[in-house]
């Protein structure tokens, strides 16, 4: 299954807070991320990674970007 | 799309070494002591030079800013990262702006001076980053809480020009009315004759500097709340590297070039109130905490086209002029009349905002 989590428009650090807070609460093996800016993008997926996930596909949506995050 | 070297760990862990270099050169070339740079300082100065406030040692049209600014617009362009938006909060960022300042100018700095301080042998630093860590603390309680000012909207383009335009304004003015030597006023702007809004470094020097440092730091994303609060918040060290780096390299570099002398007393544009060193800093740091970048961050922000971040500028400016008008500012000599009631006042209006603007997840998920 897959969850989306929409933190556009969102400023430092609500993007990481509800990333986070979706791998630890949440169920689904696929999150996507959908973000507006590089620094929400670098942010996000550090943050993925430093809580044992994968980081999948990072493609160009819109304005922004839609970050594939696997748990593992 | 090629990988941002600066938004690795050994990047910004090189813009903090660098800035660390640079902020103390730059003293050596001028600039105040132990104030290479600092945001905070360096705004009210502009304040001090625009006429905002009357304090006739802290008057100079600071170029380190101007460059931050269009240092960043000029990475934020060449990158395509350049993102107009507006719109979440500005009054709240514009209140938080004021606030930030008038506590960073109880302690006599903001987080980046308050590194530099204690690079320089400062020990009063020491209960001001106390202050700014407890601060950014109480913040991180708040954020955990659901404490969100909502979301931008994506504006024009030129709207996110609006602040790289006053700075390039503002440069514009120090070249139409330069410093008269011995002279406290130039055409429109006001220039220190003694204190620390005498010293500065060459203005090609500290505009060059200033645009360099905007521009790594729009690539790296350094920023020195955000290093303590996703230390605390997350135990994520990446931008505490580059808050490490700068303070060692400006350590570094102070014992080289015999800017280094450790103590309490005597301290060059500092006072040893430690209460107040702490309390002042814990107002600063709830403020950036909760407008989500220390002050070097949100000009760099306002490079990139943030309007929101802009605000939160005018707000420190602005801010500066209050604390000096009312008295709220600390001198050398201590407290400002009105200094304790600022703190006050300060965290006061902090909590007020952080207990009141939050969102449950429901909201969270509307947009």
């Amino acid at each position: 299954m897959t969850v989306t989590v929409d933190a556009r428009g969102l400023s430092c650090p609500q993007p990481v807070l509800m990333t986070l807070s979706e791998i630890k609460s949440g169920s689904d093996n696929e999150i996507v991320v959908l973000v507006d800016t590089d620094t929400s993008k670098e942010n996000v997926s550090r943050a993925a990674v430093s809580r044992g996930c994968t980081v999948g596909n990072v493609e160009p949506d819109g304005e922004g970007y839609k970050i594939t995050v696997l748990r593992k | 799309m090629g990988k941002n070297f600066f938004a690795t760990r050994w990047g910004i862990i090189g813009v903090g070494a660098l800035i660390g270099v640079l902020a103390s050169l730059l003293q050596k070339l001028g600039n105040p002591g132990n104030m290479g740079i600092c945001v905070a300082c360096f705004e009210r100065d502009i304040a001090g030079a625009l006429g905002l406030h009357r304090a006739a040692v802290v008057q100079y049209m600071r170029p380190e800013i101007i460059g931050f600014v269009l240092g960043s617009l000029i990475a934020a362009y060449l990158f395509k990262e350049y993102r107009p938006r507006l719109g979440s909060a500005p009054v709240v960022r514009f209140i938080l702006g004021v606030f930030a300042m008038i506590g960073a100018l109880v302690f006599l700095g903001c987080p980046w001076r308050a590194m530099l301080r204690l690079a320089g042998g400062d020990g009063n630093a020491i209960l001001g980053l106390a202050g700014l860590a407890f601060g950014i603390w109480i913040g991180t309680l708040f954020l955990k809480n659901g404490y969100n000012l909502g979301r931008t909207q994506k504006t024009y383009a030129a709207a996110g020009w609006l602040m790289p335009l006053t700075m390039a304004g503002f440069l514009a003015l120090m070249i139409i009315f330069p410093r008269v030597p011995e002279q406290p006023q130039s055409g429109v702007l006001f220039y220190s004759v003694k204190g620390p809004g005498a010293g500065h470094a060459p203005l090609l020097v500290s505009l060059g500097i200033g645009l360099l440092i905007g521009f790594l730091a729009q690539r790296s994303r350094f920023c020195t709340m955000g290093a303590l609060r996703d230390l605390i918040l997350f135990r994520q060290t990446h931008l505490f590297g580059g808050f490490l780096a700068l303070v060692v390299f400006a350590f570094i570099t102070n014992v080289i070039v015999g800017q280094f002398k450790p103590g309490f007393a005597g301290q060059p544009v500092a006072h040893t109130l430690h209460v107040w060193n702490f309390a002042g800093m814990m107002v600063a740091g709830l403020a950036f905490a909760l407008a989500g970048g220390c002050p070097g961050r949100q000009l760099f922000l306002a490079g990139e086209g943030d309007g929101d971040s802009a605000v939160f500028v005018f707000g420190m400016i602005v801010g500066a002029g209050i604390a000096h008008n009312f008295g709220m500012a600390s001198a050398p000599a201590g407290l400002g009349p009105h200094g304790v009631a600022a703190v006050i006042v300060g965290m006061a209006v902090c909590l007020f905002i952080g207990f009141t603007m939050r969102q449950t997840a429901k909201q969270g998920d509307q947009r």
